[in-house]
């Protein structure tokens, strides 16, 4: 017995860092805003707090605040040949669940994507020919520009108070920061964290190098700050509990901190916790939708008519409601026709361990999820690609977020894997280690896509989405290029012993690696390569726009949270001054 | 640490805690240690694990072997005296071990080893298949597992690890590396859990746990940080944040 429920303007799936961003702006213009999240609500106070909160093997080993996989996993193959299999236990990546989504347990690295990023594609053939790419490689550009997105970018980072050093102000290069970076209107909100041992020992060997090292920008504070919405955050203490965890102290820019509290006080916006969303549901054209119908906790199912319905749920779990819906036509790698599911990315992650003597002490624990120093000279297209044979880059840094020891215990390569020399080993090369990491982009390949799996289901019995990923030969080329740098970069540390591992196939889902999962629900200016317009609008269903990392055609060579961010905002303006006001395609398909 | 009496520790902890003895005898690494900034009593865990989930023979293999690969040397002790066969005990008999967090439909196939665990055993399941098929694999050589030398024992542990023995359905590298993996975090995890007994794992490479406020510390470039370590079960600040504009409950 589906209850059907009173019509409201809009619906939102999925009340994370996009959902309460876009609520909270059609809430304030005065549109009745329902917000549907599957999981619970919860709060700094009382849910987040210590010492509870700093607990390694629930949070990091347990995955307290992960997607529920029992109820609720994907399926993983490497190959288009292959039988996928459910992913039975996370590791590789983490999607979190509850009211804030995946948010509350980042890292707070908040970066900006370069103009070259946005269209990679042209600018890669004008640069290095046509014929440079892998012909497998399906790169495009975005259809808007970082001009585009200056003034969004600008809006989200002062929503979050990131703490950074400018490095390009409308052109003019600022000593301290990134010269590499685009221009940006003005300073960050608040000055960089403090650096670490590990960050000033990679900030001088950078430098001797003849590089350009820099703060990471960090949405962990540096200092207390109140955002335009009146919210009050604190100054970060780098406890080391940042990356899979909630912070206890207002310090880390997450919606319970930034957003949340003022869109709970907003009569126009109602928040529904345990909501498992189903569909969107259409009309007989299949050209309109007509509202979602959800499942709530207690197992009632619901439909709930909505004007204008917006998906903003994690990136895979975006491409999977749009497969649910029948929205868009699903991606067919042996034809490359459809849309839904193509250009699925990732990000390719190499690591460098620096290995010093027992009189160097690095303190691993004393950090914030973004308080290191990196370079970008490697990264993007910042240094000349003409014979190497691959595009993209990665950023290199000692950007490590924490010691926390079940996880966290560095030994040189060769040491057992237990007993009394891996013992010794850990005990001498805890606090004297020296991590790099290095983020790397992703391009689009062919055979890399999502659909939905014909074998396995999830608790409601819907199809579980199916991944389809390997490490383009593009992207394994570039690590073991940019790792070669950044071993460099150890041995100027001074480093006794220097390890680089870089990142190497075939893709596995038993380690994890990084949480930028993208595309699948790409944005562009070709409504045969792309599922949403430059707006982030269906193509399709007008009334549906959809807005997550899965709208990046390709992975660029940064965390992509500041650029979703952007995306949210730059996707507010249209709906808010455009959509709204005449609802209807924004741009003839 | 100062010392402390039996009489003055009770009385710190309160009449209904009832402290084994053992747990007053303080370890070398934790001698060395600078005295905790006053007050909560640290956790013990008791010297003698009273085991829920392993039998009497199990008990016997996962106390030698985690030994093993854990073992007490200069550094510290090892498995058994962080108490990491109790954690064990505890996981595998709790939610985990019963297949928390693990998606559990079927069909079941092998797959490849970057597609992970495929197997359709709970971990509980796991240890109890594997423990028993080891029995009776070492029971027909003759020496059961805890009775061979130090060398023996670990050359069975590498033949477990790398080999292919079938131990009633489960290949042996995945019950070695599930036993390796919950041996680690039953050393390092907080001792409330069960394991790293009166945090020494944790002394032994100069991890605070879960003190975690480094402000002041952290620009002090290279300067070893001295503090006693600090348990969920204890609270540093002695505070807790509140502020009246966020709701705390829907």
């Amino acid at each position: 017995m589906v209850q059907r429920l009173k019509e409201v303007d809009v619906v939102v799936i999925g009340v994370g860092m996009v959902g309460s961003i876009v609520a909270k702006e059609l809430a304030a213009a005065g549109y009745k805003v329902v917000g549907l999240e599957r999981g619970q609500a919860r709060f700094t106070v009382p849910e987040f707090q210590s010492p509870a909160i700093h607990d390694e093997l629930r949070f990091d080993v347990r995955k307290a605040l992960m997607q529920d996989n029992t109820r609720e996993p994907v399926t993983f193959r490497n190959q288009g040949s292959q039988v996928a299999l459910p992913v039975r236990r996370w590791e590789s990546f983490l999607p979190g669940t509850g009211l804030g989504g995946s948010m509350v347990h980042w890292n707070g690295q908040t970066y900006r994507f370069q103009a070259n990023d946005f269209q990679l594609a042209s600018r890669t053939r004008e640069r290095y020919g046509k014929s440079f790419l892998d012909p497998d490689v399906t790169i495009q550009d975005w259809g808007v520009t970082y001009d585009d997105l200056e003034p969004h970018y600008d809006r989200f980072e002062y929503l979050l108070g990131t703490s950074g050093k400018a490095g390009n102000i409308k052109g003019q290069i600022q000593a301290g920061g990134d010269p590499h970076e685009s221009p940006r209107s003005r300073e960050y909100p608040t000055p960089p964290q403090k650096e670490h041992f590990q960050g000033a020992l990679f900030r001088k060997a950078a430098n001797s190098l003849g590089y350009h090292p820099f703060p990471q920008p960090s949405s962990n504070l540096s200092q207390p700050y109140t955002n335009p919405e009146g919210m009050k955050l604190n100054a970060c203490v780098f406890c080391g509990f940042c990356e899979r965890y909630a912070c206890e102290h207002y310090a880390k820019s997450v919606p319970q901190t930034i957003i949340l509290p003022v869109l709970l006080a907003n009569p126009n916006f109602e928040l529904r916790t345990g909501c498992q969303v189903q569909r969107i549901n259409l009309d007989s054209t299949k050209k309109h939708a007509t509202g979602v119908t959800y499942i709530d906790a207690v197992g009632r199912e619901f439909e709930q008519p909505a004007s204008l319905v917006i998906t903003s749920t994690f990136a895979i779990n975006n491409v999977r409601m749009l497969l649910l819906s029948g929205i868009g036509t699903p991606y067919d790698p042996a034809t490359g026709q459809g849309v839904v599911g193509r250009n699925y990315a990732y990000q390719t992650m190499s690591t460098v361990a620096s290995f010093f003597d027992e009189d160097v002490i690095i303190n691993p624990f004393m950090a914030s999820g973004a308080s290191g120093t990196l370079i970008n000279d490697f990264a993007g297209d910042n240094f000349d690609h003409s014979g190497l044979g691959f595009i993209g880059g990665a950023f290199i840094g000692a950007v490590n977020t924490n010691g926390r020891p079940i996880q966290y215990h560095p030994v040189p390569p060769g040491t057992p894997n237990w007993g009394k020399g891996w013992k010794q080993a850990v005990v001498k090369h805890y606090n004297h280690t020296v991590m790099f990491s290095l983020h790397g982009s992703s391009v689009a390949q062919r055979q890399n896509y999502c659909d939905l799996d014909p074998t396995y289901r999830d608790a409601w019995g819907q199809p579980l989405l199916r991944i389809t990923f390997d490490f383009p030969p593009n992207d394994i080329k570039m690590a073991a290029h940019v790792t070669a740098k950044a071993v460099e970069i150890g041995k100027a540390m001074g480093a006794k012993q220097v390890a680089g591992n870089p990142r190497k196939g075939p893709y596995t889902v038993t380690q994890y690696q990084t949480t930028h999962n993208t595309g699948g629900t790409v944005m562009g200016d070709n409504p045969n390569t792309s599922v949403v317009n430059r707006y982030l609008q269906s193509w399709d269903v007008p009334n549906v726009f959809v807005i997550g990392a899965s709208n990046y055609p390709q992975n660029a060579s940064w965390n992509p949270t500041g650029t979703l961010g952007a995306l949210t905002y730059w996707a507010i303006d249209a709906l808010t001054n455009k959509y709204l006001k005449n609802p209807g395609r924004l741009v003839p398909a | 640490m100062d010392k402390v009496t039996r009489r003055s520790f009770v009385t710190t902890v309160g009449a209904a805690t009832v402290v084994p003895a053992t747990a007053l005898l303080a370890p070398v690494a934790h001698a060395a240690a600078p005295p905790a900034p006053a007050k909560t009593p640290r956790v013990a865990e008791p010297a003698q694990t009273t085991y829920l989930f392993f039998n009497a023979a199990e008990v016997l293999f996962i106390e030698a072997a985690c030994e093993r690969l854990i073992p007490a040397d200069e550094s510290g002790p090892g498995a058994l005296g962080a108490g990491v066969p109790n954690y064990l005990d505890k996981q595998l008999g709790g939610a985990w071990g019963a297949g928390e967090r693990l998606y559990r439909s079927g069909p079941w196939q092998p797959g490849t080893p970057s597609q992970g665990y495929q197997l359709p055993f709970t971990p509980a399941e796991l240890f109890h298949a594997a423990l028993r098929a080891i029995d009776r694999e070492l029971g027909a050589h003759g020496t059961p597992f805890h009775e061979m030398s130090a060398e023996a024992q670990d050359m069975y542990l590498k033949s477990l690890e790398s080999g292919a023995h079938d131990l009633d359905g489960v290949p042996s590298p995945v019950f070695f590396d599930m036993l390796l993996k919950m041996s680690v975090e039953g050393f390092f995890s907080d001792p409330v859990y069960g394991g790293n007994r009166d945090m020494v794992a944790w002394r032994m490479i100069g991890f605070p746990g879960a003190y975690a406020d480094y402000f002041e510390a952290i620009d002090r470039h290279g300067v070893k940080f001295e503090r006693e370590p600090m348990s969920l079960a204890e609270d540093a600040h002695g505070h807790i944040h509140t502020r009246q504009d966020i709701p705390a409950n829907l």
